[in-house]
């Protein structure tokens, strides 16, 4: 079947320069590039091999739950229970090595707790699709957490540092130089990544963002991605669990609080909006160094927490707020 | 200084970033007149409106109030001013009562207390007038579409407006509904009321209106007696040319039978539809708004369940639980609501065209985009989308282009029956003609098409049988030969002709 | 034909079914702790305790019945409390009111922030509320300098006034004389006033409200600033009950009310909901709270029995209007 006027559609893009500089993901790189010139003012142990990797290990064992995130939020859900399974995960990773369990164990039961908890939120969300996953999430964070609680009540429970091969799992360097935690953290990061741009689990994620019905009236499974990423969600949000577990040694109830503003503000710095379909992977990735270099660098000038969560509040509320108000173009704009 | 005119409205100009939505667009409303204002989806008429009621701002132009300048510059100062929309879409609160609907804004307020007793008695009277059959204190929510059409009237009478505006208002109702409307009007006229409403029904116009205004293109093309003017000037006035050979379906050999359905039921919408297609053939399902087609057609498509029926495919029984599996079996739907349901209009023409089959292009897993876009241009241009890359935004295209956007995405997929519905909806007429040469071109090659259509000329013109139903029945079948205008009018009617009978 | 749909009914008799929760629930806790659930003292200590929670919950419904949500309700009563004291602690001549003031002044400066970056921002409110949370904590420790304003920093007219019962007659305790006060007032405003109709409307259809004439970015702005001025008159509460300010008070307040409102009724997505219905809910989580314990359960375990009241609420509450859908359904003749 031949169009009438034989019009020929042009199919490639061509590269432009100037798209590449004038792109969110350009600023973003700009910003990490004075975040580490201010570093290395601030110490002159900051600009080497070791110095970077201390760096990275402060922040990166919470990078595992941005990942995840990405999705979730390129879905146009969210969830703010990732802070609370990392806690539960945690708990029961705790609890399980000083009943007498061998580490190994330990860690998969950790890994099975992050996966179930994903599996709740999953369910709900997907069975009652009334239901903004906001108000989901916000139940069970308080269910997790309060789990936590009941297990633990005001103790903690520790010794984890005691078997060298999980504490390694933070602290040990692959020849001494590469934390092992970096290694794992960039090809999980590397997978996700490939995942969310170059396969069709990733494409159809945007779609469901972009136009949820019209992605169901496409053929798209839209509640069983929704599920399949709540699940991942959970387990990578045990993932964390296990490394906050292997450098702080012993767990209490308060372990993760915060991490779930940290993980969006980190993706919605990157670009991720927060209304789905928009936004790519590169970004959040730089902006998990930006900010995490950024909070250690201050923490080396023994900025306050308290002043961190202040900032780190405002950052979050002002990320989203400013492409809203169009001030700086870009970041609404889309792939075609 | 008095005017002949109670709403005069010259040259007036409104512009949206990149689209001018009215051109030196010209109006007058006499007084006690009923005035219809017509032209293609997209002529500027909506915009027109808003601008009246004051929701839009004019760039440019003059409207006078009884000769009087005016100059709105909130939805309250027309209303004050005695103006009154009822739109095609009901701006109602459904959580709120129907006497809350009504005076929201202006309630009654004695000492800063609303007085709900007063309130909901004067509601009732107001609802007494219209002949409505619920009691003020009813929940907006619980209403049907009609009956909140009668609060929004009320709502005017309320206001004590005295230029209503009525947009689409027979659109959602039954043929009994729009009666009951006319009579409103006619009444609302009488006491003194000057009415301007939009409608693509010519019944509409006939009945109610004496003169009529063209809009096209967001120009003023002319206004006219409405007595005076024949139907074939009023859509030359609307579309700027003649029509000719609209409807060119060729004839096909039609093969067997492809898909079969047997007493299709679902709770509160339809009951016992059964009906088959063949090879080849156009099957068009038309009916008056209310009839569920659109409801029948989800559930063949797997997007709402069943209670009971079943569906066959080429003889053999199969179960379709979501899009997906009717995709899978060769069914494949175009979309009533194109830019909603149909396409992602943020996205590219490319990518939105290759969603549904994804997978074909790499691996079940990966993407590749080389043969995904070379798969994608090669569908666009075989419809003869007018674009100039794939990379353009859908929501960048006219209705017309985004509908053949729509139809290669849908080709992308191996299919055996195609379910169009209303596939020309909201088309301009130029591109209308298109779509069923495309049509035509698909029944030729063997695709199993059921078109859903409200429009006559489509329905007696391109269907090999016709379907009628009505309100959640079939009521009638018509082959090609033996369908009139007529004849499918009392089918589509048949429930409310049967009640007026009892009556 | 009177066309009062099937929902109205159920919902005209959740207040019923409301109350007889909360008098199940106090029966059954009464009994299993063995008569010490209604004991004059207990109870009073209930609404004492649990004042600043019914308080905070009225602020949280109209910000609710918007389609709105805040989670950073205590960390805005930490912010406004302890500026208040602190103020106090320098100024101890200061009247209780103007104290009082203070707390209030600052609750509605947070809620005017968090309002006006919902609305005129278009910050989704779960993303502005958590920034500010976090935020106005972090703020609470920074003005305070990471101490706590201890006990013999107030004064003991201050202190009393929690405890004390002469705003009531003697009787009533002033704490829960204020929320009734509270109550009642705002019962009057949503139901009787079109300022209140207002806010139902916004929640019930905002574009409709909009295109309508109201303001509905004024009207979400206000009722945030509401929730927030009367959060910080909960701080005031607060400090004075507790008799001091710490940097960590009202942690997971924001999950008390948003549980009286989930549980009382009011819907999310807006629009639907009524303030008997949270007196009620705040009821149940006051019962709760004052209760478990007495029946031998720890405090550990009241977090995970409050998020499964709202989870269960929350869903209950959509298979209630689905099966109301469904009626409406088979109630269409075809």
């Amino acid at each position: 079947m031949a169009g009438k006027s034989g019009r020929e559609i042009i199919a490639e893009q061509p590269f432009s320069w100037k798209h590449l500089f004038l792109r969110w993901e350009s600023m973003l790189v700009l910003l990490l590039v004075v975040v580490n010139i201010m570093n290395i003012a601030i110490s002159d142990k900051y600009w080497s091999v070791t110095g970077l990797f201390r760096a990275t290990n402060s922040f990166l064992n919470i990078a595992f739950m941005v990942l995840p995130m990405c999705f979730v939020l390129i879905l146009g859900d969210i969830d703010i229970s990732v802070g609370s399974i990392l806690a539960f995960s945690a708990t029961m990773l705790g609890v399980t090595y000083n009943a007498g369990a061998p580490m190994g164990v330990a860690v998969l039961v950790a890994l099975l707790t992050g996966t179930v908890c994903g599996c709740i939120n999953g369910l709900i969300a997907t069975r009652f699709t009334e239901l903004n996953p906001m108000i989901i999430t916000f139940g069970t964070q308080v269910v997790y957490r309060g789990l936590c609680e009941i297990i633990l009540g005001d103790q903690s429970t520790g010794g984890l540092n005691n078997v060298m091969w999980f504490s390694n799992l933070y602290w040990g360097k692959l020849g001494g130089v590469v934390p092992y935690m970096f290694i794992i953290f960039v090809v999980c990061a590397v997978i996700f990544g490939i995942v969310q741009h170059k396969t069709t689990f990733g494409r159809r994620m945007y779609a469901i963002g972009a136009n949820r019905e019209a992605a169901r009236y496409s053929g798209i499974n839209v509640q069983g991605t929704r599920f399949i990423v709540f699940v991942i969600t959970g387990l990578f949000s045990a993932v964390a669990a296990i490394f906050t577990a292997a450098s702080m040694g012993s767990i209490n109830n308060a372990v993760g609080k915060g991490t779930e503003m940290d993980a969006i503000g980190i993706c919605v710095l990157g670009g991720i909006m927060t209304d789905g379909g928009k936004g790519n992977f590169i970004g959040a990735m730089i902006s998990v160094f930006l900010l995490g270099l950024l909070e250690y660098g201050l923490g080396l000038v023994n900025v306050s927490s308290n002043v961190m969560l202040v900032v780190k509040g405002a950052l979050l509320v002002i990320s989203v707020m400013i492409p809203n108000l169009k001030i700086v173009g870009n970041r609404k704009k889309k792939v075609a | 200084m008095a005017s002949e005119y109670v709403l005069e409205l010259k040259e007036i100009t409104k512009i949206f970033p990149g689209v001018k939505a009215l051109d030196k667009v010209s109006f007058q409303l006499k007084a006690g007149e009923i005035h219809a204002l017509m032209g293609e989806n997209g002529a500027g008429k909506s915009t027109f409106i808003k601008v009246i009621t004051g929701v839009h701002k004019a760039d440019g132009g003059e409207m006078y109030l009884n000769g009087e300048k005016v100059d709105f510059k909130g939805p309250n100062d027309s209303q004050a001013a005695g103006i009154a929309a009822i739109y095609q879409h009901v701006t109602a609160y459904p959580h709120l009562s129907v006497a809350e609907n009504i005076f929201m804004g202006h309630e009654k307020v004695k000492h800063g207390m609303i007085q709900w007793k007063e309130m909901y008695e004067e509601a009732d009277k107001l609802l007494a007038q219209l002949n409505a059959d619920f009691k003020s204190s009813a929940e907006m929510g619980s209403l049907s579409v009609a009956q909140q059409q009668m609060v929004e009237i009320a709502k005017a009478l309320s206001a004590n407006a005295k230029i209503i505006i009525m947009d689409e208002p027979t659109a959602s109702l039954t043929k009994n509904e729009s009666e009951n409307l006319y009579r409103i009007a006619e009444k609302l006229r009488d006491e003194g009321a000057s009415i301007i409403f939009i409608s693509h029904r010519f019944e509409d116009m006939y009945r109610l209106a004496t003169r009529v205004t063209v809009f096209r293109d967001s120009k003023y093309v002319g206004t006219y007696d409405v007595d005076k003017i024949s139907n074939a000037d009023l859509i030359t006035a609307m579309v700027g040319r003649e029509i000719t050979d609209m409807f060119p379906k060729p004839e096909v050999e039609l093969g067997e039978e492809v898909l079969r359905v047997e007493n299709l039921s679902r709770e509160g919408f339809f009951k016992n539809v059964s009906f088959s297609v063949r090879k080849g053939e156009i099957l068009g399902l038309t009916g008056l708004v209310g009839a569920r087609r659109t409801e029948v057609i989800q559930t063949i498509y797997g997007v709402e369940k069943l209670d009971s029926g079943k569906i066959f495919l080429n003889g053999k029984e199969i179960k379709i639980r979501s899009p997906h599996d009717a995709i899978a079996n060769g069914i494949g739907l175009l979309t009533e609501d194109r830019s909603n349901l149909g396409l992602i209009l943020d996205w590219g023409i490319g990518r939105n065209i290759t969603l549904t089959e994804i997978e074909k292009y790499g691996n079940k897993f990966f993407t590749n985009d080389k043969a995904e876009r070379a798969a994608a241009k090669k569908l666009a241009e075989e419809v003869d989308t007018k674009a100039v890359s794939l990379f353009d935004k859908v929501s960048t295209l006219s209705g017309g282009n985004q509908q053949k956007v729509a139809v290669s995405k849908i080709l992308a997929s191996d299919l055996k029956v195609l379910i169009m519905d209303e596939p020309t909806k909201g088309i301009d007429v130029g591109a209308k003609a298109e779509i069923y040469d495309i049509m035509g071109q698909l029944a030729q090659r063997g695709y199993a098409i059921i078109m859903i259509s409200s429009e006559m000329p489509e329905v007696l013109n391109m269907s090999d049988r016709i379907i009628v139903m009505c309100e959640g029945k079939i009521t009638g079948e018509l082959n090609r030969d033996e369908a009139t205008q007529e004849g499918i009018l009392e089918f589509a009617m048949a429930k409310s002709l049967k009640n007026t009978a009892d009556k | 034909m009177e066309n009062k749909s099937v929902l109205k009914k159920i919902t005209g008799s959740r207040e019923a079914i409301l109350f007889l929760i909360v008098v199940i629930l106090a029966i059954f806790i009464e009994a299993k702790s063995g008569g010490a659930f209604f004991q004059l003292d207990n109870l009073n200590g209930m609404f004492k305790n649990y004042a600043v929670d019914f308080v905070i919950a009225i602020g949280m419904m109209l910000v609710m019945l918007t389609g709105g949500i805040d989670i950073s309700v205590g960390s805005t009563l930490a912010l406004s409390g302890m500026c208040a004291s602190l103020i106090f602690r320098d100024h101890q001549e200061l009247p209780i009111v103007v104290v009082f003031g203070i707390a209030i002044v600052v609750g509605l400066a947070c809620g005017l922030l968090i309002g006006a970056v919902i609305s005129y921002g278009k910050v989704p409110p779960i993303i502005a509320t958590m920034g500010c949370m976090n935020a106005f904590r972090g703020a609470t420790y920074l003005v305070a300098h990471n101490e706590w304003v201890a006990a013999m920093d107030f004064t003991e007219s201050y202190k009393n006034f929690a405890q004390k019962s002469y705003l009531g007659f003697g009787v009533i305790n002033n704490l829960l004389v204020i929320v009734i006060i509270l109550y009642v007032i705002f019962y009057i405003i949503l139901k009787w006033t079109p300022a209140g109709r207002k806010i139902y409307a916004v929640g019930s259809n905002a574009e409709a409200a909009s295109v309508s004439g109201i303001n509905v970015r004024k009207v979400k702005t206000i009722c945030y600033t509401i929730l927030g001025g009367l959060t910080g008159l909960a701080g005031g509460m607060f400090t004075s009950l507790y008799a001091s300010a710490q940097g960590n008070m009202g942690e997971g307040l924001e999950m008390d009310c948003i549980a009286a409102c989930v549980v009382g009724g009011v819907s999310m997505t807006g629009g639907k909901g009524n303030i008997v219905g949270v007196f009620m809910g705040a009821l149940v989580i006051a019962i709760i709270g004052k209760g478990l314990p007495l029946i031998g359960v720890s405090q550990f375990w009241q977090k995970a029995i409050k998020g499964v009241i709202i989870l269960v609420f929350v869903i209950l509450n959509v298979l209630v209007q689905r099966s109301v859908d469904k009626a409406a359904l088979k109630r269409r003749e075809i």
